[in-house]
């Protein structure tokens, strides 16, 4: 029994360190090249959610709406680049926090104004419904399988991107060195631009697979926004292995808390109210800890980011 | 601020207003206004303080509502026992809480100061982004763990029975708290003028333009800036008393990012770097808040490129604009 419990919580640890990676790969990226602090990166993840949820509600079907939602967060990325994000790429983190601020201000309002102050649920797919059973006795739900695969293959894609391509090739090189870059004749505010909207992107992808576990609303983007910051500060900013690592990482410990924490406590406290009261807090605050001491041991993150 | 120029006059003006203010509202029957002034002037107390590590000291912090909440708290629990007639369970000796204004504002300014010690001493071992980051996570540590503390309330928060009191003073009526509240100010602010002008002051700016030549000059810059930090968060948690006292509510609201983001703004929008922009910046915001909220739910719309345009094109703020070159305050 145990054990089933231990392989569901290590499960749900994975489908969420994923849906983390999938937006920690976007802002570590724009972080980590043009130096640029994205608190609006949430919001993609929310447009990509709302879209995903509206169109598969109007057409019935899932994957037209994760179709949908993909382009359109894309191009809402690019087009904040070109309007507003690009002019503070030199200016510091502090413009650039305040900025983004404002733009998550003006996203939350829109979607309020375009779909309505309530939260928008959304149906799991037939064909994912259900569960499945791994090992005999423990049956887990096959979506949440399902966002672990897909999860494992965007980042077998990043990879592959960024190793392989001529674009991850400029990519790489615009995060080390972006005047030479730009000397060599790369189109740099290009490339940034492309960037961002591969962000906006994955952020739009996780914000769409969020939609049948999560609901879908106003201020989603927010509350797991400060996650992947968590993730990314943990992983080592820049880097999209510390981005893997640190998405898992925080995935685990948090789902583990979750889960064993109260329970573990209460071998330790007589009075089992004590234990879950003391159990809920320090699993709620348990990822903020984990940052807080990998940030007092290893001030730049676990990996490390040359550039 | 002897010489009679364009930032006497602001400033002069600026307090006349705000010593006017309630006869002015009352004579109008628009009493409302000093309570929604009394708000006011607390932000602008946080905003001061956060301008003076943000602005003066160059320490971006995005947790300054933890100790807004702190300080909240500090006062809701103290009066949370009062009324229940209990012993604080953490505390030993069984005191049984308070009302009275200067113990738990003074406790509100000590259990502040206290967390902002601890906070600052791990922080500061950061920098940069990484400290934006790290004081973002220290907030939200604060505000889950009071979301999870159902003794307080949880998510609900302390409803408040009255207001602290103060011997002499009756805080129940508005027009009264709305003095105490511009009075702290004013007193915080001119601590604030004196730290910034002082030797440590200098000693502050210079870690903010340069770090490593302060260091190289033989100054300790970790202690300076964590005592600058401490003090920060001292006014934020007497501002944090204060609007407890204000709404007479606690909650893990004041802790969320989303108001250390507002406070932020207040400083960016009246003025970084400046002693009283944080004040017009406070009103700036605040008022338009309720206006726009008038004329539609939907304010934050507005809101929002507002502040993209201040940050890409008006630095200096509303104070700098209103007092033209002369807008330093030391």
């Amino acid at each position: 029994m145990t054990f089933y419990l231990f392989l569901e919580q290590t499960l749900n640890a994975f489908q969420l360190g994923v849906m983390l990676f999938l937006m920690a790969a976007g802002l570590t990226l724009v972080f980590g090249i043009m130096n640029m602090i994205n608190l609006a990166h949430g919001s993609f993840y929310m447009i990509g959610a709302y879209v995903a949820a509206y169109v598969s509600d109007a057409t019935g079907s899932f994957f037209i709406g994760v179709a949908v939602a993909l382009p359109v967060a894309a191009a809402v990325g690019m087009a904040v680049e070109i309007i507003a994000l690009r002019r503070l790429y030199k200016r510091d983190h502090l413009d650039q926090v305040l900025a983004t601020f404002g733009l998550i201000l003006f996203f939350n309002e829109l979607t309020s104004i375009i779909w309505g102050p309530q939260a928008l649920f959304v149906a799991i797919p037939p064909v994912f419904s259900g569960s499945v059973e791994l090992i005999p006795g423990a049956p887990y739900p096959i979506y949440r399988l399902v966002i672990i695969g897909a999860g494992l293959i965007v980042a077998l894609l990043m990879r592959t991107l960024i190793v392989k391509t001529r674009t991850g090739m400029l990519i790489r090189a615009g995060a080390s060195n972006r005047e030479m870059v730009s000397a060599l004749g790369i189109d740099i505010d290009r490339l940034y631009t492309i960037i961002f909207g591969l962000g906006a992107l994955l952020a739009g992808l996780a914000g769409a697979f969020a939609g049948p576990i999560l609901a879908t609303e106003i201020g989603m983007g927010e509350n797991i926004l400060i996650l992947t910051f968590v993730v990314i500060i943990v992983g080592g900013i820049g880097s999209i292995r510390g981005a893997l690592i640190g998405a898992l990482l925080v995935g685990l410990v948090d789902t583990y808390g979750r889960a064993f924490l109260p329970q573990f406590l209460r071998m330790i406290f007589e009075d089992p109210s004590v234990a879950d009261g003391v159990g809920a807090s320090i699993s709620s605050m348990s990822i903020y800890i984990l940052m807080a001491v990998v940030l007092i041991f290893r001030p730049r993150g676990l990996f490390q980011a040359y550039g | 601020m002897d010489k009679f120029n364009r930032k006497s006059i602001v400033l002069l003006v600026g307090l006349a207003l705000l010593l006017a203010l309630p006869p002015i509202t009352i004579a109008m029957e628009e009493a409302y206004f000093i309570s929604l002034f009394s708000r006011i002037m607390i932000y602008a107390l946080a905003a001061v303080s956060l301008d003076l590590i943000l602005g003066y000291a160059g320490m971006a912090s995005l947790g300054h509502g933890a100790f807004l909440g702190v300080g909240a708290y500090a006062v809701g629990i103290l009066a949370f026992h009062v009324t229940e007639e209990t012993a604080i369970p953490f505390l030993p000796g069984g005191w049984a809480g308070s009302i009275n204004a200067v113990i738990s504002w003074g406790s509100a300014i000590v259990v502040s100061s206290l967390f902002a010690l601890v906070i600052g001493a791990l922080s500061l071992r950061t920098s940069g982004v990484y400290f934006i980051m790290i004081t973002l996570a220290f907030a939200q540590m604060l505000f889950f763990f009071f979301v999870s503390l159902t003794t307080y309330g949880g998510e609900d928060g302390i409803n408040l029975d009255q207001r602290s009191q103060i011997p002499g003073l009756d805080l129940a009526d508005d027009a009264s708290f709305y003095y105490v509240c511009l009075a702290l100010l004013l007193a915080f602010v001119y601590i604030c003028y004196r730290i910034v002008n002082s030797r440590f002051g200098m000693v502050m700016r210079g870690c903010k333009q340069n770090e490593t030549r302060m260091r190289a000059l033989g100054y300790s810059t970790y202690r300076y800036k964590l005592i600058c930090f401490v003090i920060a968060g001292a006014g934020a948690g007497l501002a944090g008393a204060l609007i407890a006292n204000q709404s007479e509510f606690v909650g893990p609201g004041l802790m969320h990012w989303t108001r250390s983001g507002e406070v932020m703004i207040m400083v960016i929008l009246g003025g970084m770097g400046t002693i009283f922009g944080p004040i017009f910046g406070a009103v700036a915001l605040l008022l338009m808040e309720e206006v726009l909220a008038a004329y539609t739910e939907h304010w934050m719309i507005i809101l929002g490129p507002v502040l993209i345009f201040v940050v890409l094109f008006a630095r200096r703020g509303i104070y700098g604009f209103l007092t033209g070159d002369g807008g330093r305050d030391g």
